[in-house]
């Protein structure tokens, strides 16, 4: 038995020994592409062994690649079709365990950085948008007017910006769009329109004067006019100041929708069941948390009404 | 500014030939057009004629003279891709300046995407070498050597125009005994050398074949000369692919070591409250107290523990 096992190993050695090998070794393995049949190799060559004997070093790295690859195209799983073999070919290159790992999580490592590589001049320079925000932060600072950047190219334009590159497009002549024709079922511009309105000249008499009065009404009247929103608004918050005993502190809340002062606040609170909606509103408008809580008191009081 | 009026086909050929020409979910195989510019060395009309034959099935050579400057003015040249729906383009040309010039390029959506002028510096044609030439449309193996490949932009580009250029139709499975030829492109010392070879399987005692090769033709070494190479953002859109392209992630489902599919499903947490418990008379519930005030009591508080008050407050608040 043993006799025949060593007899078996002998023959395979010399069966290897009279085949020239398949395998070939590289300091820097292959990228290989099976669907494209493509393997790609990046490694340095000797350059004086190739200046000396070009064609004959350039077909041995080429055999030695070609069977790289074929040796990966070998071992994918053949199948036999109309008596041919073939080997199914995967479409895309598999990903890597770390790009399936980015992407199951959501990694992005591609850096929005500020500074963007400038091909032309080899250095890095301010990307457009952020130049963009820079000339907008010195124009203020110097309070002067600066032209946009234009168009910058996009992806996928939205109609807005197509829009948009239109309107400058017919303005982009010698005569500032005078002369260009507007085309057949075109829409004007929504992107130049007058900036100021002023009154005519002459003519309608009737409305200067009813301005006019309108103006001396007001003065006539000194009663002030209540903001009752308002009002209300200061009210809850004086009371909730006492209760707590501490001043609100105006400057530091963060209201959503700051601007509007107080709108909305106090009108709902009003409305019981749905108070909490309004006092969110009120928390809004500038007020602080006052307006929320005051409302829960008001709510609080008002389910332990019912629940008596 | 006055739109081109686009004019409708007539006849279902004519329809059925325009829906061919149009951009297609999946593309077809792109074809090249070879043309010969006004002056041409034999050198140049050799080599188009050559790479014509490789690529060829997907290939049209145009025959007479087109005096073009490609780098100059690009519109014939796209005229030409469209009547023969050619998306690569191989255009020779000689002059004093530039001798044995051939400028290898690809188009998108029909517009000069990018293009390399390339310089023949040295010229063998397939019929000065001996031996066995590969079959009419086999798929080539494409083989890329060099580092400036993986670090240069420009030649980064280039090895991507080349694989466009040359890879054929798009598979998904490949007949072992059809791998017969390579293209071998290097870049060696600021040259481009492109090599052709027959691949000859020899037996090598396992399943895999050794690989032997055989110069097959034509071998040219290229210098890159002027180019012009696709903006970022635009070479960005001509890669991007349709939405139905990719497939669609099938999520919890997934399959177990025995081929049975598992599901996996997500479920809320159960309402015991709502739980149908055996119905007794006693635990009915009373009609009186139910309807006193139904705007504020909440309607599920019969099995809950805990007081009742603080329950209905919560509830309001929330």
């Amino acid at each position: 038995m043993a006799d025949l096992v060593e007899q078996v190993l002998a023959k395979e050695i010399e069966k290897q020994a009279n085949y020239k090998t398949i395998e070939v070794t590289k300091d820097i393995d292959l990228e290989i592409d099976e669907g494209n049949l493509l393997a790609v190799d990046t490694n340095p060559f000797d350059i004086r062994k190739y200046k000396s004997k070009r064609d004959v070093c350039l077909k041995d790295l080429a055999r030695d690649n070609a069977q790289l690859l074929i040796n990966r195209i070998f071992q994918l799983p053949t199948e036999k079709e109309d008596g041919v073999v073939v080997v199914k070919v995967p479409k895309a290159r598999a990903f890597t365990k770390w790009e399936e790992y980015a992407q199951m999580k959501g990694i992005q490592n591609k850096k929005r950085s500020k500074m963007v590589w400038d091909e032309q001049t080899k250095e890095h320079s301010q990307g457009t948008e952020n130049k963009k925000y820079d000339y907008r932060n010195i124009a203020r600072v110097q309070q002067t007017k600066v032209p946009g950047v234009g168009l910058t190219p996009t992806d996928a334009p939205s109609k807005d910006h197509v829009s948009k590159a239109l309107a400058v497009a017919k303005r982009s002549t010698a005569s500032v769009g005078k002369f260009t024709d507007s085309l057949r079922k075109e829409k004007p511009s929504k992107f130049t329109g007058k900036k100021r309105k002023f009154e005519e000249n002459y003519g309608n008499l009737k409305n200067e004067t009813s301005k006019q009065l309108d103006i001396l009404q007001k003065l006539k009247n000194k009663e002030p006019v209540v903001d009752v929103a308002r009002a209300v608004n200061t009210q809850m918050m004086e009371e909730n100041s006492e209760s707590s005993g501490k001043t609100p502190n105006r400057g530091k809340s963060k209201g959503f929708g700051g601007g509007k002062k107080g709108k909305g606040g106090p009108k709902g609170s009003f409305k019981g069941g749905k108070g909490f909606k309004g006092g969110r509103g009120g928390k809004g408008g500038g007020g602080g948390r006052g307006g929320y809580t005051v409302a829960s008191n008001f709510l609080r009081n008002l389910v332990y009404f019912y629940s008596k | 500014m006055v739109l081109q009026r686009i004019v409708k086909p007539k006849t279902q050929k004519g329809k059925r030939f325009l829906e061919g020409r149009e951009p297609k979910v999946i593309e077809s195989t792109k074809s090249a057009i070879f043309v010969k510019g006004g002056n041409t060395s034999i050198t140049v009309t050799e080599a188009l004629k050559e790479l014509y034959i490789l690529k060829k099935p997907n290939a049209v050579s145009y025959k007479r003279k087109n005096i073009l400057r490609p780098f100059e003015d690009e519109t014939p040249l796209e005229f030409f891709a469209k009547k023969s729906d050619a998306a690569l383009f191989a255009f020779g040309c000689h002059s004093k300046k530039r001798p044995d010039n051939l400028i290898l390029g690809r188009m998108f959506d029909f517009h000069v995407l990018d293009m390399f002028e390339l310089g023949i510096e040295k010229f063998k044609s397939m019929y000065a070498m001996q031996g066995a030439k590969c079959n009419m449309g086999s798929k080539p193996c494409l083989l890329f050597c060099g580092e400036a490949f993986d670090q240069d932009a420009e030649h980064k580009r280039l090895k991507n125009l080349f694989i466009d250029f040359f890879r054929g139709p798009v598979i998904s499975q490949v007949r072992l005994a059809g791998l017969e030829h390579v293209i071998q492109i290097t870049s060696l010392d600021g040259k481009i050398l492109l090599r052709n070879y027959k691949i000859m399987m020899k037996k090598s005692g396992s399943k895999t074949p050794r690989v032997e090769l055989d110069d097959m033709g034509p071998s040219i070494d290229f210098v890159i000369r002027r180019t012009k190479l696709a903006s970022d953002d635009l070479y960005k859109r001509s890669l991007r692919q349709p939405k139905t392209v990719k497939p669609r992630k099938r999520k919890n489902i997934s399959q177990n070591a025995f081929g049975s599919k598992l599901g996996r499903i997500h479920m809320d947490k159960q309402d015991l409250g709502k739980l149908q418990t055996r119905k007794m008379k006693g635990l009915k519930k009373r009609k009186s107290a139910k309807s006193k005030d139904s705007v504020t009591q909440p309607k599920v508080v019969k099995e809950t523990n805990g007081p009742p008050k603080a329950k209905r407050a919560k509830k309001t608040v929330e």
